[in-house]
């Protein structure tokens, strides 16, 4: 969040729950039943457990072409300044000797499933935001556990660490938007709690940008108005904030100031589509590239489906070119599925049949029409041989699970790609 | 060109020819018809209307009362809407320079012509291979064709497998999930044995189109030429066949069953329609064979579920086995018998539906295989 160096010290240390773990002397979390669970440089930290030997190493995960941005940086590459979505050049002329490394979706897809998983066996009520975040409401669980609020944060940290060799910090605290600052401030491999009582003098000195929804353009008219921390806000009067900000933004703050924040946990809804793209570092014209680039991300698309037991019925393919115009085109299929092949045989045919030439900026593919595997069942085929292309994508996935995503990808993607 | 039709004729006649032309031609004049007066065999009786988009052709003589002849080349989609809806008197087309006009009572259009010249010259027919009994064809391509697929990604299953050895005529259609076969007596004219691969889209329409009842449909195919023709009823067409290998399927036919169940199909249909309105999209129905009878069940604790018992006369081991109901209500669609014998050897293996005649005894030449879904263990 980048928020943290503008606090006064003291308000740190007040509300941090010593060394992260659970002691008798912890803010009351009575009534703090929303949970902000954020993993710690997420991509960066799943990389560096599989490579222990980049501990001590500015670490950053992203991509690693041209046009690539930064998507993860472990806290000694932040130490240089580096930040997320920034280019990856640019990152490299903050620190030339940092480690660069593309990032491995279905690794951190694998880890986020098992501490979603987790997050599951406490409460119902998970709401993940990415892959790397989510809210939990515990206030249902609390009797059933017998522990309270805190404690289920402090048990969440521990299992974490100890499942899957990540840090995560915990913000506790009565509403979504206290607990996702409290867990900001936390980081690294930390815990907060905001006790009920003591809302407004947890967000008071707080900068206004801060506040859920305050970017860089809001936070330049509240300083030149004068208000630069979140107390200024909670004691402006509304119609005035109205004027300077309009009135859905001005209620929206003034709610947040003063620490009301009305927004439940809202437990994940369905997944609607999975996907891949990928910006190409220069514009491509060659159908061969393109095609080879489709399988990559067919393969992506479908090891996805697959980890999540979920089977597509429509397939798009999403094409921008050197102009920017952007075109998608979808095929549905008369029979769903998580196959690799059949996922990339689709995007070929849209590309092949339905997709003007011209240079091409970046590519997608994208499933649509998800349904669970498991009831959906498989519809057999005739003459489908005693081991096809199901067999080989399982066999992959379980090369991949142990061996890491390089482990094995189609002969057709050995070639040495252009940009690499 | 100046000519004398008569509505009826000429509207069947034009929507016939325009039905096979594609919806967006590569080229305008492929989404023409041509309308040819004067150069037929009676070449003061007819007027000539063909089609072609180098897939399919499609050619029909309709009589006419020709004063000047010639020809013309006009929008078939255009022509075939216009001929639909004219009143039921003579309809009078002339040509004028770059234009045509058609007179129909006191309605009158005036449509604008293609360039006769650019025009492709229709195949000439293939050498003739033998008669088919129009009905008899009609059904067997509608019991076949149902089990073609429809994803053209991959052709080879999008065709009609003709087979010819002599008198035994076969027609087979796969799309991997379900496979129909159909064997009949037909008149070859020769002694021939050859398979190709026809389009089944066109096959079913020209199967319906070609003939009434008692009408002879001629078969011809070409041995280097790569055309099938059909012709009855004064209508030609030909068609391009696939050129792809059709997946080896007689040893896929399985030979023996471990549970034979004997079911009314009607009654068979309507249970599967209701309980198949709670699964989603074409997610599977359950089949619950056992001694007292059959089970249906489909859906689940989300989307809702229903389940149906049903009257039937099993034979073999008791099994529960799965199908996604569209497939199942294509085959039993496709029976034509009031009652059909269900094979099965496992849940996983596939299962045959055959049609059961009056006498309780299975009619030979028709088999349709469906693929099963497997259900999650």
């Amino acid at each position: 969040m980048g928020r943290s160096g503008d606090l006064p010290r003291g308000l740190l240390e007040r509300f941090r729950a010593r060394g992260g773990q659970w002691t008798d002397d912890w803010p009351d979390d009575s009534g703090c039943t929303v949970l902000h669970v954020d993993m710690d440089a997420f991509y960066a930290s799943v990389e560096i457990r599989s490579r222990p030997e980049l501990r001590e190493r500015p670490v950053v995960v992203g991509g690693t072409g041209g046009r690539g941005v930064v998507c993860s940086a472990n806290y000694i590459a932040r130490g240089y300044g580096i930040r997320s979505a920034m280019p990856t050049a640019q990152a490299r002329k903050l620190c030339p000797h940092a480690v660069f490394l593309p990032p491995d979706f279905p690794a951190y897809q694998q880890v986020s499933a098992g501490m979603m998983g987790i997050f599951r066996e406490l409460t119902p009520l998970v709401e993940p935001l990415s892959l790397d975040e989510a809210f939990l409401d515990v206030g249902g669980a609390l009797r059933r556990l017998r522990r309270t609020p805190a404690q289920l944060g402090a048990q969440i940290r521990e299992r974490v660490q100890a499942e899957h060799g990540v840090t995560c910090s915990v913000g506790v605290a009565a509403t979504k938007f206290v607990a996702k600052l409290a867990s900001g401030l936390c980081k690294p491999d930390g815990m907060m709690v905001v006790p009920a009582a003591e809302i407004m003098d947890f967000l008071s000195p707080l900068p206004v940008s801060a506040l859920w929804g305050v970017g860089a353009r809001t936070a330049e008219k509240l300083t030149q108005q004068g208000l630069t921390r979140v107390a200024d806000v909670a004691r402006t009067p509304l119609p005035r904030l109205r004027r300077m900000l309009g009135n859905a933004a001005a209620e929206h703050l003034f709610a947040l100031a003063n620490g009301i924040d009305g927004r439940r946990v809202v437990p994940e809804v369905a997944e609607k589509s999975i996907g891949a793209e990928e910006t190409f570092d220069v514009d491509q014209t060659d159908r061969e590239v393109l095609r080879r680039e489709l399988l990559r991300l067919s393969e992506r698309t479908a090891a996805s489906l697959r980890a999540r037991d979920l089977r597509a019925r429509t397939v798009s393919i999403k094409v921008r070119f050197a102009d920017f115009t952007t075109i998608t085109r979808s095929k549905t299929l008369q029979v769903p599925t998580n196959l690799s092949q059949e996922v990339y045989r689709t995007a070929a045919r849209l590309l092949a049949e339905q997709v003007p030439p011209g240079a091409v900026r970046l590519i997608g593919v994208r499933a649509e029409q998800l349904g669970e595997g498991d009831a959906m069942g498989e519809q057999l085929v005739l003459d489908a041989p005693e081991r096809g292309w199901r067999e080989a994508d399982e066999a992959a996935d379980l090369a991949r699970t142990k061996f890491g995503t390089a482990a094995i990808r189609p002969a057709s993607l050995l070639k040495p790609r252009p940009e690499r | 060109m100046k000519i004398r039709v008569e509505r009826d004729g000429l509207a069947d006649a034009v929507a016939w020819v325009a039905r096979s032309l594609p919806s967006r031609p590569p080229v305008p004049v492929l989404g023409g018809v041509l309308l040819d007066a004067g150069s037929g065999e009676d070449s003061s009786e007819t007027l000539t209307i063909s089609g072609f988009d180098y897939e399919v052709s499609a050619q029909v003589g309709v009589p006419a009362m020709v004063a000047t002849g010639g020809k013309t080349l006009v929008s078939g989609r255009l022509l075939a809407d216009i001929t639909k809806s004219l009143p039921n008197q003579p309809v009078e087309i002339a040509v004028d320079g770059s234009r045509v006009s058609i007179t129909c009572g006191s309605s009158k259009f005036s449509l604008p012509t293609m360039p006769v010249e650019d025009y492709p010259s229709l195949p000439n027919m293939p050498q003739l291979a033998g008669l088919l009994q129009a009905e008899v064809f009609a059904g067997a391509v509608s019991q076949v064709a149902v089990a073609a697929g429809k994803d053209d990604t991959l052709p080879m299953l999008t065709g009609v497998r003709l087979e010819i050895a002599d008198s035994k005529l076969t027609l087979v259609a796969t799309d991997r999930f379900r496979l129909a076969m159909r064997e009949f007596e037909w008149e070859p004219s020769g002694a021939v044995e050859t398979a190709v691969l026809v389009p089944a889209r066109t096959m079913a329409d020209a199967a319906k189109t070609l003939g009434g009842s008692g009408n002879k449909i001629e078969l011809s195919l070409g041995s280097t030429d790569g055309l099938l023709g059909l012709a009855g009823s004064g209508r030609r067409t030909t068609t391009r066949l696939l050129d792809a290998e059709f997946p080896k399927y007689r040893q896929l036919l399985p030979s023996e069953h471990s549970a034979a169940a004997v079911i009314e199909v009607a009654k068979l249909v309507e249970a599967i329609k209701r309980v198949s309105l709670v699964a989603e999209r074409g997610t599977q129905v359950r089949l619950e064979f056992s001694e007292s009878g059959l089970r249906l069940t489909a859906g689940g604790d989300d989307e809702g579920s229903a389940e149906e018992e049903l009257a039937v006369e099993l034979t073999g081991e008791p099994l529960t086995i799965a199908f996604n109901p569209g497939y199942l209500l294509d085959g039993l669609g496709a029976l034509h018998t009031d009652r059909a014998q269900l094979e099965f050897t496992s849940s996983k293996r596939p299962a045959l539906i055959k049609p059961v005649g009056e006498d309780g005894n299975l009619l030979p030449g028709y088999v349709y295989l469906l693929m099963p879904v497997r259900l999650p263990d």
